[in-house]
């Protein structure tokens, strides 16, 4: 392999994120916790840092490629890549004020969260199998390490001992069935076993290969038969971690899932799209019906993000280009909303009020009007009810799924949307037709209230101005 | 910005300025009514207002023309080449006019019974205007499909929150009901748009589109416009929501969100899928007899006002789905169009007229209500003898309801039995029995709440309506008798639109399309 300078560019917003992360790591030991803000304002500045730079690259229509091939810096790793920074960002901003009220504000949260963040963007970028591998573990690990991240609640340390269990168990079925691919076709990057897989593609070792990492990329996205560690993991961590659990990963998880199936497996797409589709139909119907019998609301948040996974997945598997802008789409509207119900219980526990039963937020009217609002404009973004961004979401996998002829898939979706929409429902109908209830947002830190209501908002402004953000993920996707 | 775009967003701009209102001078929900005059005040002023800004619909129309006018067209989501493409012809205008009369009404209906979270009632209802103006006006099938959607979302609060003891299971049986068909609905649409390359409602209707095909759209929009209109078998969601909704609410659900059932036949399934709806004309005219005689019948037995009416309205709708679909069995026995487009224009008055008529009784049960806190038929009698004012315009719109010649109950009703006839005799004595159920179940319904001895102490101490009450009662009577003596302007509004929509129908698009 050969190196040139032109990889530093491809590869330069890593390159800064991570000399940065190491600077935020040295820097964060000679910091007392008294003056622990001063590690969260580094990370900011950072991921502001990160987005200049990415941003500087500007709408390059061409693919740039690094490392000899292994390494792409195109229109969808950028735009994943700038939306995984805002994430985090985001996911920083909510999860300060909690940390500080339950003493746990350490310096590692953030150094963690932005490894994830490089993991995620590692991903993004990866045009070969062992560097998306790589990507992946750098993301997991962080992931194992934050949700076990509060030491001293033995539910934390059961869930990440559970998500970590599985999630090795995971990437242990991902790279074997990324050896046997190799063995195979003699290749690792994705270009050229594109083109491998194609001339190979009756082999049955391949597919062999191929069923181990669908089942690989399942797990990461939390895709049922694989979704055991989602309902845990969303419940037991601490709610900041739950929060940067359910957002920034989905979007490493779908460029895993681009690259190597709708990129690299492009040959054996008569393969893999069955099992998308049976995985997909399974997570539909299982979150959707699994949420309606949760009361504790993490758990049945955590069941409707594996039911939103089964449209992303059915995005996918609609195929070139429109399924994979469709998915990609609904990936980030889905962050979006994820971002703003979880920010939305961070919000109220910095202040003390865990909210774990949907009961607690009955009668939320009565206190917090505005918030009530914005809570119920996510829940019906959710459910996919226009005029927010959650419709246009599922509208375009379903444009996507008719495209492909895939007209029984598109009728379970709906189906399962209505269920869906009846536990979306009750959040709303708990906050603002019932009353009692004590939780409140009194007393909660300004900026907060800003980011949620900005949050909240941005999905009706999708909504009502879909254009913008449709362009985006077409251009992202011009060059699958 | 063109009229109808002012008639969409004005009560919605409103309705948030109503909201900011109401939060700003009362901190938290007060009980009394007193202080919160501003917001609901500015409601009514909005509304007002949009009704005078729509006025000119009706006097710059163009009755001489099918096509779409006060048109507005620009580009929304390019890549689907989805348009914000607004517009109206002689199907909608009347429609979103009567959505403008009856908002301030609704609005006027509910200025004092409603005493918690008033901003929000006024505001949902001002947002519910411009959303239903919106489905109406919508010429592209996906900005329809938003506003469509869109307003379930004030509905299902102005239910949730202000409903009666039931009301939860009421509003989320509503919410999902309809959700539910609508979403095959949302599927027809993407699939016309595929096979189209848009989503003009206008370039649909042009579409050739095989038999097979035809019948799953046509399906598709049934299981959204069955649902809405509402049609047995699936008319049970609207008793309940009816039962529990506040009164205001049940007008507009009466009055307006059910005339989109009947409107979204006219727009989408017969003219995009004409083969199909011919091909399946017999059951829907099944449905359509079934909803006027059995529903009639069960009308009959009710013991609660506001579920009598909702059942009432059941059957009343069913006559408009009657006028739409005699048109094959017309054609089938005669051959000439002149039945067909008195069918269709007897189910779009016959929804205006409905629109006036169930909208008033539910404003009437409204008025009784407020004063005993009872919807039971058994709790009243004799209301004539302490509300006298009161009593004679409930019986005028009873009459209105039974179909009495010289109101407009009369006229739709009428003109679609007389469209029956042309198709067979047997049609058109089911849908006559009507009349007589119609006038039974109306009729004892008045018998047993206003006329008779005075039946109990609250009854005795009822006071007759205010001025307020007595202008809105006054302002829909108006209405009903205008359509019912001289129907002819709202006739002669819609006839190009109907002649249009009869040739539309008579053309099959299987030739063309293979």
């Amino acid at each position: 392999m050969n190196y040139s300078l032109m990889d530093l560019s491809a590869q330069l917003p890593e390159i800064v994120l991570a000399s940065g992360i190491c600077v935020l790591l040295i820097v964060d030991l000679f910091v007392r916790d008294s003056a622990r803000d001063l590690s969260y304002l580094l990370a900011i500045f950072l991921l502001a840092g990160v987005a200049w730079v990415l941003i500087g690259i500007g709408p390059d229509s061409t693919a740039h490629f690094a490392s000899g091939g292994s390494y792409v810096s195109d229109g969808l790793a950028r735009v994943l890549k700038l939306f995984a920074v805002t994430a985090v960002a985001t996911v920083f901003l909510y999860s300060r004020p909690w940390l500080r009220s339950r003493k746990l504000h350490l310096g590692e949260y953030y150094v963690l969260g932005l490894f994830g963040l490089l993991g995620i963007m590692v991903l993004a970028s990866g045009y070969s199998l062992l560097v998306s591998y790589i990507g992946l573990e750098i993301l997991s690990l962080s992931l194992y390490a934050m949700v076990a991240f509060d030491r001293d609640s033995s539910r934390s340390a059961e869930a990440a001992m559970k998500y970590f269990v599985l999630g090795a168990i995971a990437s242990g079925t991902l790279l074997y069935g990324m050896s046997l691919v190799y063995g195979i076709t003699g290749t690792l990057q994705i270009g050229e076993l594109q083109t491998a897989i194609a001339a190979q593609a009756d082999v049955v070792g391949l597919r062999v290969g191929l069923g181990f990492m669908v089942a690989g990329i399942a797990f990461k996205f939390g895709a049922v038969p694989f979704h055991m560690w989602v309902p845990d993991v969303y419940e037991g961590a601490p709610t900041p971690v739950t929060l940067y659990v359910g957002t920034a990963p989905k979007l490493g998880a779908l460029a895993l899932a681009v690259r190597i199936l709708s990129e690299g497996s492009a040959g054996l797409a008569s393969f893999w799209e069955p099992m998308l589709a049976a995985l997909a139909v399974l997570s539909l119907i299982l979150g959707n019906v699994a949420a309606i019998a949760q009361t504790n609301i993490r758990r049945m948040l955590a069941y409707s993000t594996i039911s939103h996974v089964g449209f992303i997945l059915l995005g996918l598997m609609a195929g070139s280009p429109g399924g994979i802008q469709a998915a990609l789409f609904y990936t980030i509207v889905y962050v979006i909303m994820a971002a703003g119900a979880f920010g939305f219980l961070v919000m109220l526990g910095s202040q003390g009020q865990e909210v774990n039963d949907l009961d607690d937020l009955r009668g939320l009217w009565q206190r917090s009007p505005w918030f009530t609002l914005m809570m119920v404009l996510l829940m019906f973004s959710m459910a996919g009810v226009p005029p927010l961004a959650g419709f246009y979401a599922k509208w375009w996998v379903l444009s996507a799924l008719l495209n492909a002829g895939y007209l029984g898939l598109a009728i379970v979706g709906v189906l399962t949307s209505v269920i869906g929409a009846f536990y979306y429902l009750r959040i709303i109908r708990l906050m603002l037709f019932d009353n009692g209830g004590t939780v409140s947002t009194v007393g909660i830190p300004l900026d907060l209230k800003l980011v949620l209501s900005v949050n909240a908002l941005l999905l009706l402004g999708i909504g009502l101005f879909p254009d913008r953000l449709l362009d985006l993920c077409a251009y992202a996707a011009a060059l699958i | 910005m063109g009229t109808l775009s002012i008639l969409i967003w004005l009560p919605i701009l409103g309705g948030l300025l109503v909201l900011a209102i109401g939060r700003t001078s009362a901190g938290k929900p007060s009980s009394d009514g007193a202080g919160l005059r501003a917001d609901r005040l500015l409601a009514l002023v909005v509304s007002v207002l949009s009704f005078l800004l729509s006025l000119p619909l009706w006097t710059d129309f163009n009755a001489a023309t099918a096509d779409m006018q006060f048109v507005e067209r620009m580009s929304w989501i390019r890549a689907f080449n989805v348009e914000y493409y607004l517009g109206v012809d002689g199907f909608s205008m009347p429609l979103v006019m009567l959505t403008t009369f009856l908002t301030p009404i609704v609005l006027l209906a509910g200025w004092d019974s409603v005493r918690v979270r008033t901003a929000e009632y006024f505001a949902a209802f001002l947002i519910l205007e411009g959303l239903m103006i919106g489905v109406f006006a919508a010429v592209d099938a996906l900005l329809f499909y938003v506003f469509w959607e869109a307003m379930l979302i004030p509905m299902f609060i102005i239910i949730g929150v202000w409903g009666g003891e039931r009301r939860i299971y009421a509003t989320v049986k509503f919410f999902l009901y309809t959700f539910l068909g609508s979403v095959f609905m949302l599927i027809a649409l993407i699939y016309l748009y595929l096979k189209s390359g848009s989503y003009s409602i206008l370039v649909f209707h042009q579409l050739p589109l095989s038999q097979a095909e035809q019948t799953l759209i046509f399906l598709a929009f049934l299981a959204a416009f069955a649902v809405k209109v509402p049609m047995w078998p699936v008319h049970t969601w609207l008793p309940d929501a009816h039962v529990e909704a506040p009164t205001g609410g049940s007008v507009i659900l009466a009055a307006v969100l059910l005339k989109m059932g009947g409107y979204g036949f006219i727009r989408f399934s017969l003219p995009i899928a004409p083969d199909a709806s011919g091909h399946l004309s017999a059951l829907m005219i099944f449905l359509s007899l079934v909803a006027v005689v059995y529903i009639g019948f069960v009308a009959l037995v009710q013991q609660d006002m506001k579920k009598l009416i909702a059942y009432s309205s059941i059957a009343h709708m069913g006559f408009v789905t009657l006028g739409l679909f005699i048109a094959w069995p017309i054609l089938a026995r005669t051959g000439s169009t002149s039945g067909v487009a008195m069918g269709l224009s007897g189910a779009m008055l016959q929804m205006i007229s409905h629109g006036f008529i169930s909208g008033a009784l539910f404003l009437c049960v409204g008025v009784l209500y407020d004063r005993m806190h009872s919807r039971k038929i058994a709790d009243y009698g004799g209301v004539v003898n302490t509300m006298p004012r009161f009593a004679a315009l409930m019986v005028f719109f009873a009459l209105a309801n039974a179909g009495l010649p010289g109101t407009s109950g009369f006229v739709g009703e009428f003109m679609v039995i007389l469209a029956s006839f042309k198709a067979g005799f047997w049609y058109a004595f089911l849908a006559s029995i009507t009349l007589i159920l119609g006038a039974a179940y109306t009729l004892w319904l008045v018998k047993r709440v206003v006329f008779g001895a005075v039946a109990n102490t609250a009854v005795a101490s009822l006071v007759d309506i205010s001025a307020r009450e007595m202008l809105i009662l006054v302002l829909v009577a108006g209405g009903v008798l205008w359509l019912g003596l001289w129907p002819a302007p709202i006739a002669d509004v819609m006839s190009a639109s109907v002649d249009h929509l009869a040739t539309q129908i008579m053309q099959s698009k299987i030739q063309a399309g293979l």
